[in-house]
């Protein structure tokens, strides 16, 4: 299946399929199965499907951390593995832990990809104080990170992803360890920063709740990685179209769990 | 600001004023203990068997105020270093590839624990009977004494890096030169330092053991004319001398330690 978003296509996956092999010798673990589908530039798009449907496997496609095993992944029509330093300063990424390096201080974490891009120390700490300001961080910039809350930690990484103006922004479950009170008020944040940016988008989250509040466009995964069901979100969606894909989602969710 | 009871540092300048302050205090109240207690012993044992601080103390002020003594020092010091530093470079040259590649670990692994099991005297044996300058004979013998600690302890940094930020950091798309600065480099710095702390007691009692038996100056040649002239407090003040180098090292290397690495005790301290 073949689906393309709107637009010049930012992300492309051309029957892809990835398999990880096995220490203890058995058959190979097949996370990926023929998957194919195109996201337009500026396009928001949120992936939902259970644990182990290969959502997280998808985003190390995208984010060039591992090669598929057939198939072709391209990226503003680049091979995101193989043209490895022709993606610096495009892709930013929302961990779903966050990943901050212990050693180096609050705005030090946030100006790592900026500093990797070569941006001046004076440009880019400026820059990097900006973000803290405007994620509510101020004051904290000399921080380790050990000092912070988790929901301050993960506006750091937040401020990491978005201070360099990535083309591309990938998250991975970014509100997934938080509690529910900080979550909320994070996702508030982070939406807003998304529409500011007008970056090319992937959310991927196992909650359907967030996926409908924060998606433009929802792909809902079975495993292996496969686009069981698909949907536009209009934002003038009425409450009940809105429970019509509710139910859906479950629907589809709750077929792809009795299959495995 | 000075920091009350069970504050924790939050900033870098806070880590380092903490780590500072508490080095400084425990060290000098360790060592004053050490000397009381010996000054005590002293006056209810034979002096040639315990020389009182004083007599040891007039013993040190001798050998400082020589020029001949303090060449001897900068000897025993300077073979340390240089044998540290050579299995340091010659350890890490081989940590890196095995951390890379099973197959070279395989190989080499056995044979640094065969390393591990020969005595430094066996070395030295070794060294005398295989090379002529007594430098480098020395040198050898630190280097392969102290070559699988370092080995050892620079593979487990390297392994102990976190995946979670190896993939974060790799998502930035860093040079080969960028990576190993913002990412690896921190994350092995505390076993090297470790490693260095290590050896470095091993160093200093291995080089004791060569300069007794092939040098002709340095501390380990100075407690042989001891021992040969059966003056105990002279052997106590080269003994000192040598341990002073070490706690100086030491002392280094806990400061940079502290300085370099202060997040970490804290952020566990924190949790």
């Amino acid at each position: 299946m073949t689906t393309m978003g709107s637009g010049t296509p930012e992300i492309l996956f051309e029957g892809v399929s990835k398999s990880f092999p096995r220490l203890d010798g058995g058959p190979v673990f097949e996370a990926i199965r023929d998957l194919s589908f195109a996201v337009g530039r500026g396009e928001l798009v949120a992936i939902l499907g259970r644990t182990g449907c290969g959502k997280s496997t998808t985003f190390n496609l995208i984010s060039g951390l591992i090669r598929p095993s057939q198939g072709r992944v391209a990226v503003q029509g680049h091979d995101p593995y193989g043209d490895f330093a022709w993606f610096r300063g495009k892709i930013g990424i929302v961990f779903q832990s966050d990943r901050l390096m212990p050693w180096r201080t609050v705005i030090e974490n946030v100006a790592l990809g900026l500093e990797l891009n070569k941006m001046p120390q004076k440009e880019r700490l400026d820059l990097a104080a900006s973000w803290l300001a405007r994620l509510g961080l101020s004051g904290r910039e000399n921080d380790y990170p050990h000092a912070l809350s988790g929901g301050m930690r993960q506006r750091v990484s937040i401020a990491r992803a978005f201070a360099g103006k990535p083309d591309i922004l990938l998250c991975d479950e970014p509100f997934s360890a938080l509690d529910e009170h900080t979550g909320n008020a994070l996702r508030e944040e982070f939406r807003e920063l998304l529409r500011q940016t007008g970056a090319t988008s992937i959310f991927i989250t196992h909650s359907i709740e967030e996926a409908l509040w924060l998606g433009a466009r929802l792909m809902v995964f079975e495993r292996p990685a496969r686009i069981a069901y698909e949907t536009v979100l209009r934002t003038d969606m009425s409450e009940t179209e809105r429970q019509a894909v509710r139910d859906r989602i479950r629907q589809v969710l709750s077929v792809a769990d009795a299959s495995n | 600001m000075a920091l009350a009871d069970g504050d924790v540092p939050r900033t870098r300048t806070a880590v380092r004023t903490f780590a500072f302050t508490r080095f400084r205090y425990e060290s000098v109240v360790a060592l004053a203990g050490l000397a009381i207690v010996w000054q005590i012993v002293s006056l209810f044992v034979p002096h040639f068997l315990f020389p009182s601080v004083p007599e040891i103390a007039a013993r040190l002020v001798a050998i400082f105020t020589s020029w001949n003594s303090i060449f001897d020092i900068f000897a025993t010091s300077a073979r340390i270093l240089a044998g540290l530093a050579g299995a340091f470079v010659c350890g890490t040259l081989l940590a890196v590839p095995m951390a890379r590649s099973p197959a070279f670990e395989r190989y080499v692994y056995p044979l640094l624990n065969f390393n591990q099991g020969i005595p430094a005297l066996s070395w030295v044996v070794i060294a005398i009977i295989w090379f002529r300058g007594n430098e480098f004979r020395i040198f050898f013998i630190m280097v392969m004494t102290t070559l699988p600690g370092f080995t050892f302890q620079v593979l487990d940094a390297y392994r102990a890096m976190s995946k979670d930020l190896f993939e974060m950091t790799l998502a930035f798309r860093p040079t080969r030169f960028d990576l190993l600065r913002t990412l690896i480099w921190p994350t092995v710095l505390p076993g090297i330092l470790t490693a260095w702390k290590v050896n470095l007691g091993n160093a200093s009692r291995v080089v004791v053991v060569a300069e007794l038996v092939g040098a002709t100056g340095g501390v380990g040649y100075e407690l042989l004319q001891q021992q040969q002239v059966f003056d105990m407090a002279g052997a106590i003040a080269w003994t000192l001398v040598l341990v002073l180098f070490v706690l100086i090292v030491q002392g280094i290397i806990t400061l940079i330690e502290t300085r370099a690495l202060g997040y970490r005790a804290f952020a566990e301290h924190a949790s």
